[in-house]
């Protein structure tokens, strides 16, 4: 399947990763060759095969609705780009 | 002492020839000479690893020893170390000190291992070449000019040139295998769900799986005994028994059913490299076991599969890089949108950024259908494959990938002809076996590996087919000669 330019900016949006202006030639020739090569797909004839998730057909576990975690909260802000008072900093996004 | 196994080292240690203290030190010696020219470790602390190896000492000066005690080792660093850099081979985790160990790395730990460093690698694990890594490209110890295979390309090239004895190493779609073929060592990929993938940063999540890699059979095989078991902690961690690895080494192969795919032999396969294989095949075969036409039909369609669902479940798993939680962060965002898409795009490479949008496209609406379910459709076919040749024969054996080490830059700036380079290894991610790729002679001086196999939980039997091998054959003992020089 080919796919331009427009599409390649859309996903590029959803999986929020921004694509400077002189790469998004580059990057929709390459995103083409890799999608013309897994159209080979479309081809089989899969009707009514039940799609497999994981390898050993195996479902989640459950365990208890019990808390097991402890409170590791200053352990993992301490590697945090950008903290204050607990919280993580983010630029303002309401204002 | 660096061309010691594993097994020779426990030995050592317990008959007090050597200490753990001189071989780490000898180790840490001849990373610091010899690996400007391979880059195969990221981290190494040398400090960290000389206190472990003195305790070791004193455990076993006290007779209290756990099944690896004093014994080095190396991990990739997707391996989650408390404290101590964990890369990914990425720029985006550059400065990212997990504050929990993996499992793994508990695993080793408890076993009494002491960890030299932490071995470079594909960023993310995504490549088959390790040149996609933030921290360059790691080179083959058997040429330098070509690459180590990926994405456990460090692991595999510190083993292979004697820097470490053995490594950890993920392998989700050939990346235990292929380095481990394209260094001349031995690397096993275990069934899905039978190593902890707690604290592995995730690349998909269905496939990824962690392993041993080392220079025999038998080490691999002790590794494993401290790496397989079941973790509360990872939902889709086995719950399956765990055998002693190294109790059936031993077992004859009389009356082995060994299938050859013949598809992993026709058009595509190196001449030279199907004579490696066809000559080890004819090993086994003298050593009792049968040889069986089998087929896996749906071969060619493991590339398109894996290429879909790889990336759809590391488009997921990498969205949690958001430049908030910890990790890298671009200097001055405007707003949220902003910090999340800088950060992103000067975190992630080339590679990444292609399977992410990839994967992002192929679970968006409209196209989930046409790629993510039919992709899960035809793995489904794709594993039937294997359940019925297991019904005629007890291993498959065959290539583990179409030729020798290929030169750095070659394939990298086309993603498709690096796909297609792990045609022979996808499809055991895909149906979740166990497999193996053992060494198996030479073309051109660069290292063929030959790949066994198994039923799922199987790698007791993989274990004994390459080790009753490497009895007969001495092809794990060549060492490349840029490793000859340096401390022993």
């Amino acid at each position: 399947m080919a796919i331009d330019r427009n599409e390649i900016e859309k996903i590029a949006e959803l999986a929020r990763i921004r694509i400077a202006d002189g790469q998004m030639d580059d990057v929709t020739e390459r995103i083409t060759e890799i999608l013309q090569m897994v159209d080979q797909l479309q081809a089989v004839d899969t009707g009514s095969i039940e799609p497999m998730a994981n390898p050993l057909d195996a479902v989640q576990r459950l365990r208890p609705d019990v808390v097991t975690e402890v409170d590791r909260r200053e352990a993992f802000q301490a590697i945090a780009p950008a903290v204050e008072d607990g919280l993580y900093l983010v630029p303002k996004v309401i204002d | 002492m660096h061309t010691l196994t594993v097994a020779q080292l426990m030995q050592g240690l317990r008959d007090k020839q050597f200490s753990s203290t001189e071989v780490t030190q000898c180790l840490l010696q001849r990373i610091g000479e010899l690996d400007a020219q391979y880059n195969s470790f990221i981290t190494v602390d040398a400090d960290r690893a000389l206190a472990q190896a003195r305790a070791a000492d004193q455990r076993l000066e006290q007779g209290q020893t756990t099944p690896l005690t004093g014994i080095p080792v190396a991990h990739k660093d997707i391996f989650c170390t408390e404290g101590v850099r964990t890369s990914c081979g990425s720029r985006m985790l550059d400065n990212f000190a997990p504050p929990y160990d993996a499992t793994v790395i508990k695993q080793f730990h408890d076993a009494g291992a002491v960890v030299l460093g932490k071995t470079n690698m594909d960023e993310f694990a995504m490549g088959s070449s390790n040149e996609s890594s933030f921290y360059g490209a790691v080179r083959n110890p058997w040429d330098t000019g070509r690459v180590p295979g990926g994405s456990s390309g460090g692991s595999a090239a510190a083993v292979a040139a004697c820097l470490a004895p053995a490594a950890t190493g993920t392998d989700t779609g050939g990346s235990i295998r292929q380095p481990a073929a394209l260094c001349g060592i031995t690397g096993l990929k275990p069934t899905y769900g039978r190593v902890s993938r707690l604290g592995m940063i995730a690349f998909a999540s269905s496939l990824d799986q962690g392993g041993p890699m080392a220079r025999s059979a038998e080490d691999c095989a002790l590794l494993l005994n401290a790496m397989a078991g079941h973790d509360p902690l990872d939902s889709t961690s086995a719950e399956a028994p765990v055998p002693n690895y190294t109790e059936h080494l031993g077992d004859s192969l009389e009356g082995l059913r060994v299938g050859l795919p013949r598809e992993y032999f026709s058009e595509g396969l190196d001449a030279a490299t199907g004579e490696c294989i066809q000559t080890a095949l004819k090993e086994l075969e003298a050593r009792g076991a049968t040889l069986v036409d089998v087929s896996l039909p749906h071969t060619q369609l493991t590339v398109p599969t894996y290429y879909i669902i790889a990336p759809a479940e590391a488009s997921t798993n990498l969205s949690r890089f958001d430049g908030v939680r910890y990790g890298h962060r671009c200097d001055d965002p405007k707003d949220l949108h902003d910090l999340y898409t800088r950060t992103r795009e000067e975190g992630f490479g080339d590679e990444v950024k292609r399977r992410i949008l990839v994967g992002t496209y192929a679970l968006s609406a409209g196209y989930y259908d046409a790629y993510y379910k039919k992709a899960q459709q035809v793995r489904r076919l794709i594993k039937q494959d294997f359940t019925q040749c297991f019904d005629e024969v007890d291993i498959l054996a065959g290539p583990t990938t179409p030729g020798p080490a290929f030169g750095l830059g070659e394939k990298s700036d086309d993603p498709v002809s690096m796909y297609l380079e792990d045609i022979y290894t996808l499809a055991v991610n895909l149906a979740g076996l166990p497999a193996m790729s053992v060494p198996a002679g030479f073309v051109g001086g660069l290292p063929v590996g030959l790949q066994l196999i198994g039923r799922h939980f199987d790698e007791s039997r993989l274990l004994n087919v390459a080790h009753q091998y490497q009895q007969h054959t001495d092809w794990h003992l060549q060492r490349p000669d840029s490793a000859a020089g340096g401390s022993n």
